[in-house]
């Protein structure tokens, strides 16, 4: 089929389904854990029921994580609106309300999906709109990512019939002249990379989409699979053809179940409609795309580990150059971008360079996806132009802290980035800003810090899991980062001095240096900024024993406070695991302090309205509150 | 560059090899490394030094409920760690292991990406939100009550 029919075809396709009121239900991996699922049953069964043939369609997720699951209704010449926390009990209320009949159902609406005058989505009742840019979640939890119609229909694979026009050169010059950069972390120049690519005499040579996203907090390449994965597919097809390759793989991590399956299904599609294959929508270019499960390795993000995955070698980085672009997987010269990176392409070649080069600032240009996990209102996803502040996006995009705490700090970039405190807030997003500030762009995940939340004990959460991801190949990676660890074990047990503080700086310092890849180059971002940033809490840690925000297990006891217990009740007791707590009915409660596993439960169950379980820190100060009598 | 050649779609590589005999069995017997090390025309130490290098690969049979404790950055934020060691003491084995009879496995992953529903605990593929030690006894009874009635 021409890809004029496939188009014709696709219009017919969307003209009928916005010609009927359909109802769109995300399940995506975070929809279905929020209980989407059970949401879609109870609709098919209450439509059946009413004899109402209405298209019930399976979509992404719009990174409104904290609205899950979420529900639209769109309906033809009305308003299409948003449901938020649907669940079993409101879908009979929604179908009789908005579905049936004219009651727009306020009070479970999140608000209205309109479009701006680019196309791009945006809900008015929602501040944090004014501040997104959606152009790479423009079609996320709207467009079905199992029909390859519906992309279609809504403009997909222009951008690569439109390339496909084009000399590959000017692909490249235009991928060039948008100054895009690598989202993978680095922030390497994409356009230099294809230029490479393009100009290395390598008669064969292969794309590589990099979707190992190991960060543990980061899910936009997920969400972005699972929600839209033909623009992926679309971007590598660009790709393939500005520089020259005829072979593509997606390496995608095998803990990502539902987004294999989706992008398997997109490949599928693709390959029927003439889009992969041996002819490119009927042109003389012809294209292959692969899928390769990841098999869990932090390390196999690093494209020189990845590369190694595919071979079917242990991913340990090796020494670059020679870059992947002059010497890649199976020695052939490689290009590998990551998930939004190739995202981005089809944007750029059909709205042209210069108008993705207007957004954002000067050397970080267009817009970044970040996962906003942790404490704050409203986690999710975002996409905002780069120069956004990280104010903006911590008050007005994520809403703050809940229980009107305080954000402390920002750690961005996962395991490879820092954290930043409450008082750079006003920093902009930014490649060079983000590195001045001793963090990185790295995945884009961030978590967000409150008070009760314990930077060191964070900052040895991350060394600990790039300890453990080390491949092992550089000694300083391999061994430096085990006793950064025992550094760090050390201090939240309250077994270090201020010495040691020293001690941890320069060994980090030296972790850098001494290793190859990312992997171990930045492995200490987290305990330097920290270092740097929140001294005192370092301080606290070592010379007073104390952990100021009550989270590390050695430097704390729980106590129940006999005034405030209600000696009638037994919450504690019944449910502590470990039998620790003592005191008959009638008599105020007390912790066994041997016993005691710090598991927070007593804590957790204790009325609220006694709230006798209290934290303490040092353990010292047992010992006080007991000789005050409190 | 023998390798290479084994690029058709209905060639596995290595490791989807080793992933798809995991999906059937569970756990990666030593047996079967063999076969895969005849069919590659590989060594077999090879193939044991890529096997061990990677996460999912698990070289004891899990039991019938295995159960997955999220330690991701959120989850770890909003007490994971509490949620690991309860079920460390429910089950009376250490993170990693296999009750002695087979019933349960326990097992810590680093982000399954739910990380709004902090902290998770997947079990047997479903997963259980906003978890805490409490909460995970609760389930672990159920799950041992069901265990007894079969």
């Amino acid at each position: 089929m021409i890809f004029e029919e496939i188009k014709k075809k696709a219009t017919a396709y969307l003209q009928d389904l916005e010609s009927t009121t359909n109802i769109r239900v995300g399940t995506p991996t975070c929809g279905k854990a929020a209980g989407a699922d059970d949401v879609i049953i109870e609709f098919r069964k209450e439509l059946e029921k009413k004899g109402l043939e209405i298209p019930l369609i399976e979509v992404g997720c719009m990174g409104l994580c904290f609205a899950e699951p979420l529900v639209a209704v769109f309906k033809p010449q009305m308003f299409t609106i948003l449901y938020q926390n649907v669940n079993t009990q409101k879908v009979k209320r929604l179908i009789e309300g908005y579905i049936e009949g004219d009651d727009p159902c306020f009070e479970m609406a999140l608000g209205t999906l309109e479009f701006d005058e680019n196309g791009l989505p945006f809900i008015p009742e929602l501040k944090r709109s004014e501040f997104e840019k959606r152009i790479l979640l423009r079609r996320c939890g709207i467009v079905d990512p199992k029909n390859i119609l519906h992309y279609i229909g809504l403009g997909g694979y222009k951008g690569l019939e439109q390339a496909l026009g084009m000399s590959p050169d000017r692909v490249v010059k235009e991928i060039n002249d948008s100054k895009l950069r690598g989202r993978g972390g680095a922030g390497f120049p994409t356009g230099i990379k294809w230029e490479k690519c393009a100009n290395n005499s390598s008669k064969k040579k292969y794309v590589i989409c990099n979707a190992d996203e190991g960060d543990p907090g980061a899910f936009m390449d997920r969400v972005i699979l699972e929600s839209d994965p033909h623009q992926v597919i679309e971007g590598m097809l660009i790709a393939g053809y500005a520089v020259g390759a005829n072979e593509g793989f997606i390496y995608i991590r095998a803990e990502y179940p539902m987004a294999l399956e989706i992008v398997r299904n997109a490949k599928r599609e693709a390959e029927e409609f003439g889009i992969l294959g041996d002819s490119v929508l009927g042109s003389s270019f012809s294209f292959h795309l692969r899928i390769i499960e990841g098999a869990g390795a932090f390390v196999s993000g690093e494209e020189t580990g990845l590369m190694a995955a595919i071979e079917g070698k242990r991913s340990e980085p090796r020494v670059r150059p020679p870059y992947p672009s002059e010497y890649g997987l199976f020695g052939r010269s490689t290009l590998i971008d990551n998930v939004k990176t190739f995202s981005y392409v089809p944007w750029i070649i059909e709205n042209g360079a210069e108008r993705f080069a207007k957004i954002g600032t000067e050397n970080s240009k267009g817009t970044a996806i970040f996962t906003l996990a942790g404490k704050v209102k409203n986690p999710g996803l975002t996409e905002v132009p780069m120069g956004t502040t990280l104010r903006t996006i911590a008050y007005e995009i994520a809403g703050g802290a809940p229980n009107e705490r305080e954000i402390k700090g920002i750690q961005i970039g996962g395991p490879s980035g820092g954290c930043i405190p409450n008082s750079l807030f006003d920093s902009p997003v930014d490649y060079e800003v983000l590195l001045s500030l001793g963090s990185m762009m790295g995945s884009g995940g961030m978590i967000f810090m409150d008070e009760n939340d314990c930077v060191v004990d964070t900052a040895k959460f991350f060394l600990d899991f790039v300890q453990k991801e080390s491949c092992g190949k550089c000694t300083m990676c391999r061994i430096g980062t085990l006793q950064l660890l025992h550094m760090m074990e050390k201090i939240t047990k309250g077994l270090a001095n201020l010495e040691d503080l020293d001690k941890l700086k320069n060994l980090a310092e030296d972790v850098k240096i001494g290793s190859l890849c990312g992997l171990g180059k930045s492995a200490p971002n987290p305990v330097l900024t920290t270092l740097h940033y929140f001294y005192d809490e370092y301080v606290a840690h070592v010379a007073e024993k104390r952990c100021p925000a009550l989270v590390c297990k050695d430097l704390l006891a729980y106590f129940i406070v006999p005034a405030k217990c209600d000696r009638a009740c037994e919450h504690c007791k019944l449910t502590c695991p470990t039998e620790a707590i003592g005191g008959v009915i009638g008599e105020p409660k007390y912790i066994i302090q041997d016993k005691c596993v710090k598991c927070g439960t007593c804590m957790n169950v204790c009325p609220p309205e006694y709230s006798a379980v209290i934290k303490v820190s040092p353990v010292d100060k047992l010992y006080e509150l007991k000789e005050k009598g409190v | 560059m023998k390798m290479e050649q084994k690029w058709d779609d209905d060639e596995p590589t290595l490791i989807q090899a080793l992933i798809d005999i995991q999906k059937g069995l569970g756990f990666l017997p030593p047996e079967k490394l063999r076969e895969v090390a005849t069919s590659f025309g590989i060594s077999e130490a090879y193939i044991w030094g890529v096997a061990t290098f990677y996460n999912i690969f698990r070289f004891k049979p899990r039991g019938k409920t295995h159960i997955k404790v999220c330690m991701g950055t959120a989850c770890h934020l909003s007490g994971g760690g509490l949620v690991a060691e309860a079920a460390e003491r429910e089950l009376n084995i250490k993170v990693g292991e296999t009750t002695d009879d087979q019933d349960f496995s326990l097992e810590r992953v680093a982000c399954v990406g739910c990380c709004m529903l902090a902290p998770v605990v997947v079990i047997n593929d479903r997963v259980y939100p906003r978890m805490s030690p409490l909460k995970l006894e609760e389930v672990l009874i159920e799950f041992k009550r069901d265990k007894k009635e079969d």
